[in-house]
């Protein structure tokens, strides 16, 4: 996995090489490189296989940091290349010519982030939700408490305890706390 | 059945394409005349003896409705049986939490079935939310929706639970207090209000029968 590393560091400069198992390894590549890293990755290295993209949301650093899954099925070794793009301005090269599965992925995550994959098929209809109107709801900053209360009708008389001070309060209210 | 009050106004379908509306009926539901006490009575007890659910999971909850089917619960004892059809069932169980993209076919479903209905409701989810209480996609009770007439409380209730609400809504039946089909009726306005508050994509009939 060295000689893969540096390879990747030398040609496209890769950082953070960290072998997470036995089978699996990350790596962090800039956003523009990131479709030149893949394609090295699927017809020079044997990492055929993309097993799934994803987003995640760090509203801290203003950033949404891509992850692409990609497996080595003949050496049975898999590698999350990760790249990161602002959260600002959430656009990012669509994968779908590398695999056609890609646009998938892609437009789910223009409905739960709102990251668009300009060129993506289909990347603007709907994937999971029907008919909704509010932000991406996996973004942080979304409030689904908020937008629950403000749109679905609740049945009064619900209540929330702390489960060690009720339990407590009813089994054993003669304890010190 | 007769109207007492004179024809209702006919629904817009407003959701539909013009060249659809025809194919759709344009009437609300009427509330269900009941006939001689004692022909109704007669008529309750064997709908009571014979309650075909519609196999219809509409969440986890519906995972309990296998081991009732099966060998160890055996429903069908009850006069209980699953039905592939809205249109051949009486009974339709929500099974536990419904996102608003579920809802859209539970109201679907349930405007399909014919009448005598009745819904059992399984689980906390269709009573107050349950675990989903701040989801963006759920609903938080059910009964905002379509009409219920038995709750079985759980997460998940048993099979045992699931045996004893439907013995509890057969003595409902035979009691003839099973109105949740005439609730529909009665302020059918109200509960189609407050569907079309939360399905913002209403691209069906008002009234899918």
């Amino acid at each position: 996995m060295r000689e893969l590393a540096e390879k990747l560091a030398g040609r496209y400069g890769a950082r953070e090489w960290r072998d997470q198992r036995r089978d699996l390894s990350s790596v962090t590549v800039d956003a523009p490189k990131l479709r030149d890293v893949l394609t090295w990755l699927r017809d020079e290295a044997g990492y055929a296989h993309l097993a799934f993209a994803t987003a995640v949301d760090e509203i801290e650093r203003k950033v949404f940091r891509l992850t692409y899954a990609v497996h080595n099925h003949d050496a049975g070794h898999g590698i999350l290349v990760h790249c990161e793009i602002d959260r600002e301005r959430p656009v990012m090269e669509s994968i779908h010519r590398l695999w056609g599965q890609a646009w998938t992925y892609q437009r789910e995550m223009k409905e739960w982030y709102g990251i668009d994959f300009p060129g993506s098929p289909r990347v603007d209809e709907e994937f999971v939700l029907e008919g909704w109107e509010g932000p991406p709801m996996m973004r942080r900053d979304f409030d689904s408490l908020a937008y629950s209360d403000a749109t679905y009708a609740e049945r009064p008389g619900r209540e929330t305890r702390d489960p060690a001070a009720y339990m407590k309060e009813k089994l054993y209210p003669e304890a010190d706390a | 059945m007769s109207d007492k009050k004179g024809k209702p106004a006919p629904l817009a379908n407003e959701g539909l394409p013009p060249e659809e509306r025809g194919f759709f009926c344009d009437a609300p539901p009427r509330e269900y005349e009941p006939a001689a006490k004692i022909v109704e009575d007669f008529w309750n007890w064997a709908r009571s003896q014979s309650l075909w659910i519609l196999g219809f999971g509409t969440g986890c909850g519906a995972i309990e409705l296998r081991p009732l089917m099966t060998s160890r619960y055996d429903m069908y004892r009850f006069g209980i049986q699953p039905r592939p059809t809205p249109r051949q069932s009486s009974v339709f169980v929500i099974g536990g939490y419904a996102s608003v993209k579920t809802l859209k076919r539970i109201v679907r479903s349930y405007e399909q079935m014919m009448g005598p209905k009745f819904v059992v409701a399984l689980g906390s989810c269709t009573i107050n939310g349950g675990m989903y209480w701040d989801s963006y996609n759920t609903i938080k009770r059910i009964d905002q929706y379509i009409p219920v007439d038995v709750y079985i409380a759980g997460c998940m209730p048993r099979p045992e639970a699931l045996l004893a609400g439907f013995q509890e809504l057969k003595r409902i039946i035979r009691a003839g207090k099973a109105e949740g089909q005439n609730e529909y009726a009665r302020d059918f306005e109200r509960y189609k209000a407050n569907q079309k508050r939360v399905i913002k994509d209403w691209n069906m009939p008002d009234y899918n029968w």
